[in-house]
């Protein structure tokens, strides 16, 4: 599903976000991201949702060669990929309905499947009650699974969080584990990165550790 | 996972009932927004509506001029003035033989006496022409040229050919002043051209400027939607439309005011046409500049917000 081949990314400042990553992730796999913050964890993860461009080698997702993609495919491939974020990314003049449709408007569904896939969505999250409440009056938890809930509306085959739990207590955050580990057992393919390594130690995922931009450690290379 | 070259491609096209209902929606959408902001909305319309307002209204006021020109210089006439030595009845026999010409239309004879009477009603003049011991006035034959000498070198033609008559001391055609008044219509025409040209290019800015201020505005929704998979045109419309929507409401409110203006002018207008005896008065606005400003209106809003779009939406990417 995700496969990097000799991956390296070098920002104009001359820093080396990734240098040289071979990592292969199968279909349904799920595998959790560490490393120190600047280790590349978030760089790895930009360039799966083309938010950034790798300067060598070759990425691909959903057997697409993403070096090979026009700026014009960039929105399709995205509507694959569901981006999860350590700061939410929500819309604040927007209800929660609202926030959580968007991927779907942006796509064009018909509104009658718009409801009903957010109240999906909203479901699985355990919001349902909040659809016509203004993010800002919610807890950082349930913001949290208000994003978590638009990254997997669309029902995309991949879904990517970074620092998903960042800003959590230990609670909200095995909540949000458990979470991830449903969508993972209906087939989706989760890329998380985190640094919080006692959590994810217990889930008994694959690890795969960054350090400098290399991969240092990694638990479960398929063969 | 196997690596096939070109493996599945986007599905990219919408069916056209949704696309059709989408771009409904997101017009509506965009109105909706405008309709938050009244004030800044309402000053931005009201900016364009006076842009389009002036060149609009000139256009329609000089139109009016130029077809008053134009139904003069059709009808226009030459006054032949008889010599002094020549009496009544021979006044009226040129007439005849004036009359009988194929080329003419109509001969009026407006003898001494006639003439005489006219000056005193008009002229102000009649205590001061009663103190004279004879007519000073000679007689005039007024002609209307025919459908043969229509236009203003056949006119002038006909003029000098009458002027050999050994009766006819002047044959003048009265013309020279709707020849000037065609020339100034022509050059304010001109300059109405240009401040339309220059005042186009003022819409276009403040739609531009107040889009690329919503842009910014939207900043982080732009961002957004990018990252859920919106594309370039899905975040383009809305900002079009409210382009077209500035337009829209910027040409209703400079059909206002032209016809504020129009409404305005029509006394003083009507009042300065009696002076000239003439039953002139401002049309109303006619359909070329109706369609002209409530076309030219959203149709110049929509590039101005092409252009702040074009050149703004591309520097905003998530991160």
């Amino acid at each position: 599903m995700i496969r990097f081949d000799h991956v390296a990314k070098r920002y104009p400042t001359g820093h080396e976000g990734l240098s040289g990553v071979d990592l292969y992730l199968q279909a349904g796999e799920m595998a959790f991201l560490t490393g120190h913050s600047g280790a590349g964890k978030s760089t790895l993860l930009k360039l799966i949702g083309l938010l950034e461009r790798a300067t060598r080698g070759q990425v691909w997702v959903n057997e697409r060669n993403l070096n090979k993609l026009r700026a014009r495919d960039i929105p399709y491939h995205r509507r694959e990929v569901g981006m999860i974020f350590q700061d939410h990314r929500l819309l604040h003049d927007r209800t929660v309905f609202d926030n959580i449709a968007l991927p779907l408007v942006v796509a064009g569904m018909r509104h009658a499947e718009v409801r009903r896939r957010v109240r999906a969505a909203m479901d699985k999250v355990g919001l349902l009650k909040k659809e016509k409440v203004f993010p800002i009056t919610l807890s950082g938890g349930e913001q949290q699974r208000v994003g978590i809930a638009r990254a997997l509306v669309s029902k995309p085959p991949v879904l990517l969080a970074d620092e998903p739990t960042g800003n959590l207590d230990p609670d909200l955050s095995r909540e949000i584990m458990e979470l991830f580990l449903q969508f993972n057992q209906v087939g989706v393919t989760l890329l998380i990165a985190t640094h919080d390594v006692d959590l994810v130690n217990r889930l008994g995922k694959r690890i795969i550790n960054l350090r400098d931009g290399r991969v240092a450690t990694d638990s479960g290379v398929p063969g | 996972m196997a690596r096939r070259k070109r493996a599945r491609r986007f599905k990219r096209r919408l069916n056209p009932v949704t696309w059709l209902l989408r771009h409904a929606q997101m017009s509506l959408s965009s109105l909706g927004r405008l309709s938050r902001n009244p004030i800044s909305t309402a000053m931005t319309t009201a900016v364009v509506g006076i842009a389009l307002a002036l060149p609009g209204g000139l256009h329609l006021l000089v139109g009016n001029v130029s077809e008053l020109g134009g139904s003069w210089e059709g009808s226009a006439s030459i006054s032949l003035f008889l010599s002094q030595g020549v009496g009544d009845e021979q006044a009226d026999s040129v007439r005849q033989q004036i009359a009988l010409r194929d080329d003419i239309a109509e001969a009026r004879l407006i003898d001494r006496h006639q003439a005489l009477e006219e000056f005193r009603r008009l002229s102000g003049f009649g205590e001061a022409i009663d103190l004279l011991d004879q007519n000073p006035l000679p007689a005039v034959v007024l002609v209307r040229p025919g459908e043969h000498a229509q236009g203003k070198d056949a006119v002038a033609a006909l003029a000098r050919e009458l002027q050999e008559f050994r009766e006819i001391e002047l044959a003048q055609v009265d013309l020279q002043w709707v020849e000037r008044l065609g020339a100034i219509t022509g050059t304010i025409e001109r300059a109405v051209l240009v401040l339309a040209v220059l005042l186009a290019g003022a819409v276009l800015l403040i739609v531009g400027n107040t889009i690329r201020l919503e842009i910014q505005n939207r900043h982080d929704e732009i961002e957004i939607v990018k990252l859920v998979g919106g594309t370039d045109g899905f975040i383009r419309r809305p900002f079009l439309y409210e382009g077209i929507w500035y337009g829209l409401f910027g040409a209703f409110i400079a059909l206002f005011l032209i016809l504020v203006s129009l409404y305005l002018l029509d006394g003083p207008v009507q009042r300065l046409a009696g002076l000239y005896q003439s039953d002139f008065s401002l049309t109303v606005i006619d359909s070329a500049s109706l369609l002209g400003v409530l076309l030219g209106g959203p149709l110049l809003g929509l590039s101005g917000a092409w252009l702040a779009v074009g050149r703004h939406l591309a520097q905003i990417q998530p991160e």
